[in-house]
């Protein structure tokens, strides 16, 4: 009868969650997404610990208030710090699993190696490595996310550096084979196929640049649940399996989105190396980029009437969205048309720019993006890039030595007018000239994204009602 | 792509098959379900997923991986089994790891979703001025 109940109880959490995630498909439902996912949680909880056979409630209540402990201080970090928690969550989902996944082999190994079969040791050995490796992957990302000293920003590269990641993996994989075919005799391969996996996890982000890890982070989520799909597999549990699975499929889902709107395949992310600064300069003749000044822009945004705003992970770095929300009311005061362009690809995450646009209070309804406003492009007045730079290049169009060729771009190059924030005419993340700084009707505006758009806005406060 | 995935799926189908076909024992020990059945479930899951989360608006894709984070957390139901029986005290304390892990991400998760979620505002009435 309590088994049945506890069923019921997971069937339920299954529903809910499948709902959680269907409402998000408008802002207007999203936050009852979140209820019928706390809903779904708690009940899968209460579930589990009418099992018969729990105990141990100080351990479980002291590892559960610890977790409150911390998740409540994490959820309280600024939005730019958004894809760091994101991934740091990522590597606690991995070590869960991870760590219950060594738990049960050794488990069944001490007390019960007979039921340590084939199937059972695929799931587990599956679950081992997904988990580990996500667990010191999620962990780099993060820690290049948060810039910390150590982790080189950088991609890191060396000759020969995808034969010895390969090779690590497979030697974990065929280990893993051995373990599966002789789980007790081969039981010492246990110990070298977490290493393995913790030290990959490592290996595979270190080459990965910043401008990649959008891709990154929503393929260690697709990674993260698959390891919940592996546990669910391992621990007999059907709640598990779904969960995992929906959580993997939304991952997967948004890689493609990423690898789409960067023109890149999967192995080209990972193994890519991206980002490294392109050797030969630029040939023939010097190019000159002119520059304006906040008065002179303020004025023509002024007179627009349509302006398009390009946001990207410089917008971020500066935390100049309130000063972009300033520069938004006083536009829109004067009836100007004021739309946000968003590459899904602009930020550290999917759907980095919409939060913070959200965050200073711009209405999402002026949150475009690239594939409904690039066929309007033409009649836009006015384009203000502010700190994005290979969404914006018009080389992916046309230049096939560029290595960002056949990337989708916003065609910022095709509106009136186009100004560009930038600090420096250094070339971006990818390392690559942008021609767009050096068309006709490109100005530059130099300076800190925050700094230069606070000043277009005290040009229009101060001549405000004309 | 997605043939590239389909053909992923069905070699990792091949391959457990094949690791079934060789078992003397029940699939699965102690249970009411075969690995079929969970086959069955995660293929199916998955299926649901790439249909709801191909709907989900592009504006909320932030918020909705810090929702299927908190979700995958659901790994807490493992962990709270493992740290639960009475195991030896490694075990156990391995189980209590992974369920703080999990309670992390599914409360700071959630948090976090529902603090984006309500940054997003239609544009008000009295708005344009």
């Amino acid at each position: 009868m309590r088994l049945q109940l506890i069923q019921v109880a997971y069937l339920a959490s299954s529903v809910l969650f499948i709902f959680s995630l269907y409402w998000m498909n408008h802002p207007r439902t999203a936050r009852r997404g979140v209820f019928a996912g706390v809903a779904g949680m708690t009940l899968a909880i209460l579930g589990t610990l009418l099992q018969p056979g729990i105990s141990h409630w100080g351990l479980i209540g002291g590892a559960v208030a610890l977790g409150f402990l911390v998740g409540i201080p994490l959820s309280w970090v600024p939005l730019t710090a958004v894809p760091q928690r994101t991934a740091l969550s990522h590597a606690f989902g991995g070590l869960a699993a991870g760590l219950v996944g060594i738990a049960k082999y050794y488990l069944l190994l001490g007390e019960d190696p007979g039921h340590l079969t084939r199937f059972l040791m695929t799931a587990i050995v599956t679950e081992v490595i997904l988990g580990f490796l996500t667990f010191t992957g999620s962990l780099m990302a993060a820690g290049k996310l948060q810039e910390l000293r150590w982790i080189p920003q950088r991609p890191v590269t060396y000759p020969g550096q995808n034969a010895v990641n390969l090779a690590l993996l497979g030697i974990a994989v065929l280990a893993g084979i051995g373990l599966i075919l002789r789980p007790e005799e081969l039981s010492y391969l246990f110990p070298v196929v977490i290493v393995l996996s913790l030290v990959f996890g490592v290996l595979l982000i270190i080459p990965i640049g910043g401008a990649d890890m959008p891709t990154v982070i929503s393929l260690l989520n697709s990674y993260a649940g698959l390891a919940a799909v592996a546990m669910g597999f391992v621990l007999d549990n059907k709640l598990l399996v779904i969960a995992g699975a929906l959580d993997g499929s939304s991952g997967l889902i948004l890689s493609i989105i990423m690898c789409k709107a960067m023109n890149r395949s999967f192995g080209n992310v990972l193994f890519g190396a991206f980002g490294q600064v392109q050797a030969k300069a630029a040939a023939g003749e010097a190019k000159i980029a002119k520059s304006e000044t906040a008065e002179g822009a303020a004025q023509i945004l002024e007179e627009a009437s349509l302006v398009v705003i390009v946001p990207g992970y410089g917008m971020a770095v500066a935390q100049a969205q309130h000063r972009v929300r300033e520069l938004y009311d006083q536009l829109t005061k004067r009836g100007v048309d004021v739309r946000f362009a968003i590459h899904p690809v602009a930020g550290r995450m999917p759907g980095h720019m919409n939060v913070l646009l959200a965050e200073a209070d711009i209405p999402y309804e002026k949150l475009v993006e690239m594939d409904d406003m690039n066929p309007d492009m033409p009649q836009v007045d006015v384009v203000l890039v502010i700190g994005a730079n290979d969404v914006v290049n018009p080389a992916a169009r046309h230049d096939k030595a560029s290595p960002i060729f056949g990337m989708p771009i916003i065609d910022a190059d095709k509106a009136r007018t186009c100004f560009a924030i930038k600090r420096s005419m250094n070339p971006g993340f990818a390392g690559i000239e942008n021609e767009l700084y050096f068309a006709e009707h490109t100005y530059m505006l130099f300076g800190d994204a925050k700094a230069v758009v606070g000043e277009i806005v005290k040009q229009l406060a101060g001549t405000g009602g004309h | 792509m997605t043939r590239r995935v389909v053909l992923c799926a069905f070699a990792g189908m091949g391959w457990a098959l094949a690791a079934q076909a060789g078992e003397t024992a029940p699939a699965v020990p102690s249970s009411g379900s075969t690995f079929i059945d969970l086959l069955f479930v995660f293929v199916l899951a998955t299926f649901i997923g790439l249909g709801v989360i191909t709907r989900v608006s592009r504006l909320l894709h932030t918020p909705l991986m810090s929702l299927t984070n908190a979700i995958s957390a659901i790994a807490i139901v493992g962990s709270l089994v493992i740290a639960g029986q009475d195991h030896s005290t490694v075990i156990n304390v391995l189980g209590a790891v992974a369920i703080f892990a999990s309670m992390t991400n599914i409360v700071s998760g959630f948090l976090i979703t529902d603090r984006m979620l309500k940054m997003f505002k239609q544009q008000k009435e009295g708005d344009s001025k």
